[in-house]
């Protein structure tokens, strides 16, 4: 499986999978009060979908933002594997994040990029990655060796278990399609923080 | 013995005391973007093993960095100078505000008192509007004095409230 992960890390590689399935195999594999926090829109739309976890956090502004607050996360709780959830617009907004989390090499963070080469939410503009940027290149530039496009669905879970059992910093990106989300999230922050803040014992 | 104890207290500089205060509020995450004044304070930090010091790239990344360690229990402190400031009201207004984190800023002050840049002289007149517009508590550091008394009790109520603030250090306290 290893000779697998090892081969070409190309986009184009990559099987156009499905943002809904594929966070639905991420959470199926979440057995440890695992920390997921999800980027805006349709990022954490379809984290909300898949069952409302209390270790989820649901990012509602901020854009660019879930790395950063992931790495925090995993920072204060290192014995908790903590994932982030981003959208491929997000990401380039703050692709300095990348760096940051490749510097500060935590063991117990995985990022997860979805990325359908359009702002899909605001009427699908295009985004860079439609015609010149690759991720998993960016991130290894940055730093982040451990990182792969997952090629398909079943690669992906391979990549998740890597995550699941082996030390990161890792950086999984997903190529996906533009099916929208059916649910949104509940848009209430306070209550978010709570129960995500109790989910990971802390209060105050 | 006393008197010896008294001068050192007053002989402490104002970025001593700021590491003092975080230390004894529990405050230990340090994310910061550099700026010539807040350098001593950055310098006493790193060689401090007590903190947990961080540079990323943007303000706004070190803003995301404190607010997911408050959540999970680590308490954190950004950075940053007027200009750095300035790239942060989307993050304030749809993160820190309405989730109602405690971030704490710390933010020298740029563009006035001496300032010879124009873009700096001008960005500095946002700062306080859009503090004050976000309804973010903040006070200015101008005399050495003060340094304790406004630093500790804006961490104290900053967590006991749950609200943002921005403690400015004014040339005043840092040019003189």
């Amino acid at each position: 499986m290893t000779n697998l992960t090892n081969l070409s890390s190309a986009r184009e590689n990559a099987q156009i999978m499905n943002r809904f399935e594929l966070i639905k195999r991420l959470t199926s594999k979440l057995h440890a009060n695992e920390a997921v926090i999800g980027g805006i829109g349709n990022n954490n739309f379809d984290l909300w979908a898949n069952g409302q976890r209390p270790e989820n956090f649901y990012m509602l502004g901020s854009m660019g933002l879930t790395i950063p607050i992931a790495l925090g996360v995993a920072l204060a709780q290192p014995q908790r594997r903590v994932f982030a959830l981003e959208g491929d617009g997000s990401l380039l907004m703050q692709l300095g994040a990348l760096g940051t989390v490749a510097k500060t090499a935590l063991k117990n963070l995985t990022i997860i990029i979805f990325d359908n080469g359009m702002y899909q939410i605001t009427g699908k503009q295009p985004t860079l990655t439609d015609s010149c940027v690759d991720f998993v290149n960016v991130a290894q530039g940055s730093g982040l060796t451990q990182s792969y496009w997952a090629r398909d669905n079943t690669h992906f879970e391979q990549l998740i278990d890597d995550a699941l059992t082996k030390d990161g910093p890792h950086f999984i990106a997903t190529r996906i399609d533009d099916k929208t989300p059916t649910v949104s999230t509940d848009r209430d922050p306070v209550k978010i923080r709570l129960g995500f803040m109790q989910a990971l014992s802390i209060h105050r | 013995m006393t008197t010896e104890k008294s001068i050192n207290t007053q002989q402490e500089t104002w970025y001593e005391i700021v590491l003092r205060v975080l230390k004894s509020n529990d405050v230990s995450l340090i994310t910061y973007v550099p700026d010539k004044v807040l350098a001593p304070l950055i310098k006493v930090l790193h060689a401090d093993p007590y903190f947990t010091v961080i540079a990323p790239a943007r303000e706004e990344e070190a803003i995301g960095i404190i607010t997911g360690s408050y959540m999970a229990g680590l308490k954190g402190i950004t950075l940053m100078q007027t200009s750095g400031f300035a790239t942060l009201a989307n993050v304030l207004a749809s993160l820190a505000v309405p989730f109602q984190i405690p971030v704490l800023m710390m933010i020298s002050e740029r563009g006035t008192l001496g300032e010879f840049q124009v873009g700096q002289a001008i960005v500095c007149k946002t700062m306080r509007p859009v503090l004050n517009t976000l309804g973010i508590e903040n006070y200015a550091i101008e005399r050495i004095n003060d340094v304790e008394f406004i630093v500790d009790n804006m961490i104290k109520q900053a967590f006991a409230t749950q609200t943002p603030a921005a403690m400015i250090l004014s040339p005043l306290l840092t040019k003189r």
